[in-house]
Order: C-alpha cells, then sequence, then structure tokens
C-alpha cells in the first residue's frame, strides 16, 4: 500500500478494463513522473470527454451533437438498420465500408447474470425507430457469443409481426489467418454454419 | 503413439526429474506417498491440461515454486515430437511444441492421448451423475473437438437462465414478472441441450458393446453390466439422437415445467439432469455392487474409452493406458486377467505401492520411485 493520494490514483486506474493492480501501479508511477503539462492535457480530454460527448438521440452512437454524424448523413440508406452491442461495434463496421445504412447502439446485451434485460438496452428506442414502416432490413450485429446470440433471438421476435427482413452477421472464421491456424471450435463451428454456394 | 521421455520440474513433490520410458509396460513401484501418482498426473495433464485429481493447477506447482514444467517426447506414427508445458497458477498456461511456442496452450491438447485409470474413478461408479456425465463429455470432446464450445455454451446457456428464473420468479411472486426474455434462453437451451444430448446418446450405443466386452475380460462373472441413459426427458420420450426432434421434446418439456422452474429458479430439464445408469445383472451398481464390482466397473469404462479411441483412426494410433494403483484391489483371477488385455497395449504405464501386487505377465520395465526419485531397476 501507498500513500493516501497515490494508492487513491492506483485504485482508480485499477477500475479500468484490462488495467490489473500492476499496471494500474505502473500507470500511477509513470503519471507522478511525467511532464505537467502532459498530465494537464490528459486531464482535459477526460474532462472533455465527459462534458462534450453525448449519446445520439436516434440511433443512441456517441455523438458530440445531439444526432451522431452517421444519422445526420443524408446520404446513407435510410431503409436498412444494423443493431450493435457497443459504439466502438460501430467504428468497426465502419471500417469496413461495407454498411450503408444507419445503426442502432443497444448499449449492451442481454445477460440475466449481470441483471440485465432488455428493458436496461436501447430497444423501446430501436421499435419506436421501425414503427413507421420506412426500415425494410435490420441486421442482427450483435457479438457472436452467447449473450450476443440470445439478444438477437430476442429482438428478432420481438420484430416478427413487423414483417422486416431480419438478417444475423454470419459468424465463422476470422479472416486474415489462415485456415490450418484456425482452433477446433471456432473451426468446427464454420462448418456448422456453412451456407450453399450460389453459383 | 508413446512417451519416450518425461521430464518435470518443480511439478507435485518433484524438484527436477528425468525418465526415459519404453515402449509396453512400465511399473512405478515405491511405498506410499513417494510421488508414483504425481509422475502419471503429469502425463495426464500433458495429454487434458487437467489433473485428474484437482481441479485447480495450484497444487500442482511444487510447494514454494511459482511455477511447474512439465515436458515428454511423444512419437506419433513414428513422428517425434517434443510437448512442453509451463504451469503457472492464475495465469494462462504456456506451452511448445518442438521448441516453438504455440499461440493457445489449449492447441497441444490430443497431441498425446492417454486414458487414466486411478483411484477416483470409483466415484464413476459410486459417485453423483456428476461424475458420469463428465465421463460421457470428455470422453466426446476428445473424439469431436467441437463439442468442447458446445459444452460451454450448454453451461453458460445454464447460468443465465437460471439467474433468468431466480429473478423473474421473484417478479412474478411480487406481480409483475417479465417471461420474454426467458423464451428465448428456452430456445437457447433446448438447441444446445438438444446437440448435447444427441451426441451423449450416440456415445452410449458406441461404448455399450465395449464397456460390456472391457467388464467381461476383467470379471468372468457377475455380469452382465448394462448402461442406461436416464434423460430428464422422461420415460416417454424416445431417445433417438436426433437434435430436431430432442429439441423440441426439450422444448415441450421446459413449458410443461413452467410454474415448477420458477417456483424453485434452476432449470429442471436437459442434460445437465441426466444420468447414465449402471447395471451388473439385474441390479444398478450404485448402491449393491461389492467394492471389486465397483471397481471392476469403472475399471471397464475406462477401458472401453480406451478402445474407443484406439479404434479412432488417423490420431497418432493408441493413446497411452495409465492404470494408477489398479491391482491392490483386485482379487488374483482379475488381476491376471486384466494383465493379459493390456500387456498388448503400445504403452502402459502401471503404479503399484507393492510390487508383488503386479501380475507376472506385465514384465516390462520397473521403476523405483522414493523420496521424489525415480531409478530404473528393470
Ligand atoms: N504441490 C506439492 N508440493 C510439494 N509436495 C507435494 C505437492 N503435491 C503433493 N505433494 C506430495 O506428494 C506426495 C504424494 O505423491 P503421490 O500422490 O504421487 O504418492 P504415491 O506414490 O502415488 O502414493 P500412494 O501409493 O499412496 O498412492 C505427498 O507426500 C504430497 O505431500
Ligand atoms: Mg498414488
Ligand atoms: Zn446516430
Amino acid at each position: 500500500m501507498y500513500e493516501g493520494v497515490v494508492q487513491d490514483l492506483i485504485d482508480e486506474l485499477g477500475q479500468l478494463p484490462g488495467v490489473g493492480p500492476k499496471s494500474a501501479q505502473r500507470i500511477a508511477f509513470h503519471l507522478l513522473a511525467a511532464d505537467p503539462v502532459d498530465v494537464r492535457r490528459l486531464i482535459t480530454a477526460l474532462t472533455e470527454v465527459k462534458e462534450k460527448v453525448r449519446f445520439c438521440r436516434t440511433c443512441g452512437n456517441v455523438a458530440e451533437e445531439d444526432q451522431c454524424r452517421i444519422c445526420r448523413d443524408t446520404r446513407r440508406d435510410l431503409s436498412v438498420i444494423c443493431v450493435v452491442e457497443e459504439s466502438k461495434d460501430v467504428v468497426a463496421i465502419e471500417k469496413t465500408r461495407e454498411f450503408r445504412g444507419r445503426y442502432h447502439v443497444l448499449g449492451g446485451a442481454i445477460s440475466p447474470i449481470e441483471g440485465i434485460g432488455p428493458d436496461d438496452l436501447r430497444v423501446k428506442e430501436l421499435m419506436t425507430r421501425l414503427a413507421d414502416g420506412s426500415i425494410t432490413e435490420l441486421i442482427l450485429a450483435t457479438d457472436p457469443n452467447l449473450e450476443g446470440e440470445a439478444t438477437a433471438t430476442y429482438l428478432a421476435r420481438l420484430v416478427k409481426p413487423m414483417g422486416l427482413r431480419v438478417t444475423r452477421l454470419a459468424s465463422g472464421l476470422p479472416v486474415g489467418g489462415d485456415l490450418e491456424y484456425a482452433d477446433e471450435v471456432t473451426l468446427g463451428r464454420a462448418f456448422e454454419g456453412r451456407r450453399l454456394l450460389d453459383v | 503413439m508413446r512417451l519416450t521421455h518425461l521430464s518435470l520440474r518443480d511439478f507435485r513433490s518433484y524438484v527436477e526429474v528425468e525418465l526415459p520410458l519404453d515402449a509396453g509396460v512400465t511399473a512405478l513401484v515405491g511405498p506410499n506417498g513417494q510421488g508414483k501418482t504425481n509422475l502419471v498426473e503429469a502425463v495426464g495433464y500433458l495429454a487434458t491440461l487437467g489433473s485428474h485429481r484437482v481441479a485447480q493447477d495450484a497444487p500442482l506447482v511444487r510447494l514454494g515454486s511459482e511455477r511447474a514444467v512439465v515436458r515428454a517426447n511423444v512419437v506419433r506414427d513414428d513422428r517425434a515430437l517434443l510437448v512442453e508445458i509451463e504451469i503457472t497458477p492464475g495465469k494462462a498456461n504456456r506451452a511448445r511444441v518442438n521448441r516453438a511456442p504455440v499461440p493457445r496452450a489449449r492447441e497441444v491438447i490430443g497431441i498425446l492421448r492417454t486414458v487414466l485409470f486411478a483411484p477416483e474413478d470409483l466415484a464413476l461408479v459410486k459417485g453423483d451423475p456428476t461424475e458420469r456425465r463428465r465421463f460421457l463429455d470428455d470422453l466426446l470432446v476428445l473424439r469431436t473437438p467441437r463439442l468442447a464450445g458446445v459444452r460451454a455454451d450448454y453451461d453458460r446457456v445454464l447460468r443465465q437462465r437460471n439467474a433468468l428464473l431466480k429473478s423473474a420468479g421473484a417478479g412474478i411472486r411480487a406481480g409483475k414478472g417479465d417471461l420474454r426474455t426467458l423464451e428465448v434462453w428456452d430456445s437457447h437451451l433446448a438447441t444446445t441441450g438438444a446437440e448435447l444430448l444427441a451426441a451423449r446418446l450416440d456415445l452410449v450405443e458406441v461404448i455399450r458393446p465395449l464397456v460390456d466386452k472391457a467388464y467381461d475380460a476383467v470379471a468372468d462373472s457377475g455380469g452382465p453390466v448394462a448402461l442406461d441413459y436416464k434423460c430428464s426427458l422422461g420415460e416417454d420420450v424416445p431417445l433417438v439422437p436426433d437434435r430436431d426432434v430432442l429439441s423440441a421434446a426439450l422444448l415441450s418439456e421446459i413449458s410443461n415445467l413452467r410454474r415448477n422452474e420458477l417456483e424453485r429458479g434452476i432449470s429442471l430439464v436437459g442434460p445437465h439432469r441426466d444420468d447414465l445408469l449402471l447395471k451388473l445383472g439385474p441390479l444398478p451398481a450404485k448402491g449393491y455392487a461389492s467394492h471389486g464390482e465397483s471397481w471392476s466397473f469403472a475399471l471397464a469404462l475406462r477401458l472401453a474409452a480406451y478402445d474407443l479411441l484406439r479404434s479412432d483412426t488417423d490420431e497418432g494410433g493408441e493413446p497411452v493406458l495409465i492404470l494408477d494403483d489398479v491391482f491392490a484391489e483386485l482379487d488374483v483371477g482379475r488381476r491376471e486377467r486384466l494383465a493379459g488385455m493390456v500387456a498388448r497395449a503400445e504403452q502402459v504405464l502401471v503404479t503399484a505401492a507393492v510390487a508383488a501386487d503386479v501380475p507376472e505377465e506385465l514384465a516390462g520395465a520397473r521403476v523405483d520411485v522414493m523420496a521424489g526419485e525415480v531409478r530404473r531397476v528393470r
């Protein structure tokens, strides 16, 4: 244990995702030794992110204004919505440049263990967006894990009466790797989820 | 396949040990507590990344050390491989194959294949259904690695669903229930559960004759043995290994049990509630079989697994058979019959506290184990 404020800093840093006690200590001592100007810049960034960044009133993505950049972009396809768990998923999909519609950020996935149900996610907001009938396709891009699957199933059932086209991203082999290096579980699942090649 | 060399560093009671091994039988002999089981446990760990004695890794590391290393030369299809695992409790294992690190330690599973019989296996016959389910599921995963994912998913679905049943049950009793998400977990339980169940049913069909054969070979009386898969779906549902049929049956039983499940806050149907009933003649083995009979039954289950894995092609040949303390509990007739059976295996490691317990037929190599040192005496 260190004295007062140093330990407070270590404890705070230790709360961050992916930062264990050892790393927290290393970061704390780095900050102690760092140039005050650099530290002040970090403080400003932290303060501003909390003050300025808001969530898009339409899709829930992080935004600096009332609506996010994507929702304001009139060139985007207004008939498709891609549902993701987090804002960082939006960034990942945007990088592909494959998708020209808009997003809906749920803010997580259904997980009873953590006490997260549909009411804790932005599901109502999604239903409101779908209500006027202008959306024709819903892409469910929640994480390819159990909670993501459950959330996708839940949403698919919920919107079924609306008669939209509902699709789910294929999960399987990570690209960029060789088939022979995929672990047997992933490879086995990819086999299970194989699709007909229509040529 | 076989091991040609085993070396341990800071594993269990061993500071450092080097043990060259031959094909055929090797008997590890020494008084109680000298480190015989520790040696075979290390071999089993290298094959499965798990111990047959403990669920956690901490006890595997020698008291006062930070990490243990298990290293072995394995010969598969005349190809020599050096497999190495570094065990650091609380951290991910690190593995190397032919001195090159592998990205995930999990990848070494299956390079060495073993079937290990140990005194703990008596629980297969006398213990809870959990033990028998684990026997089936471990064997499934060995043969079909993809099922490791199904098994993990099923466990997670159960935990999620039980958490929801608890909170939803409480909510309903308080007059404000929410069953919408429960139906989602119902369907996930039914699909993953059906997949696991179908695989188990298939497996039971395959090993049934093998267990019968193995018991007969060891015991020559008291049988025949029978294996019955007891399913939580009840007697009326035909147990065919068809995923769609099973999934539908699970869903319908789930809806029958809705009220009950909400009251108790747990999932009452699915492969986690099943059992493998073992019978000896007309009687259940559990609660009726004698000690030696139970022992022989447990042994027959392991020998059946050995037989099955041996017949799987393309897996580098026969697994290494490990028999820890098996002979002391068997009468002379059974000892000799077992010895006759295993003497033909490609490689067998047996342990015994008393040299005289090892039958004459198993006149292979002999290694004395004493106070954490090994000495080849024959
Ligand atoms: N992590 C550890 N560090 C140091 N010693 C350990 C550790 N784990 C186990 N031991 C010691 O190893 C010994 C047990 O070894 P082992 O189980 O291999 O005995 P054995 O030769 O098989 O005996 P038996 O004939 O009774 O089965 C015990 O004395 C135990 O205290
Ligand atoms: Mg022992
Ligand atoms: Zn937006």
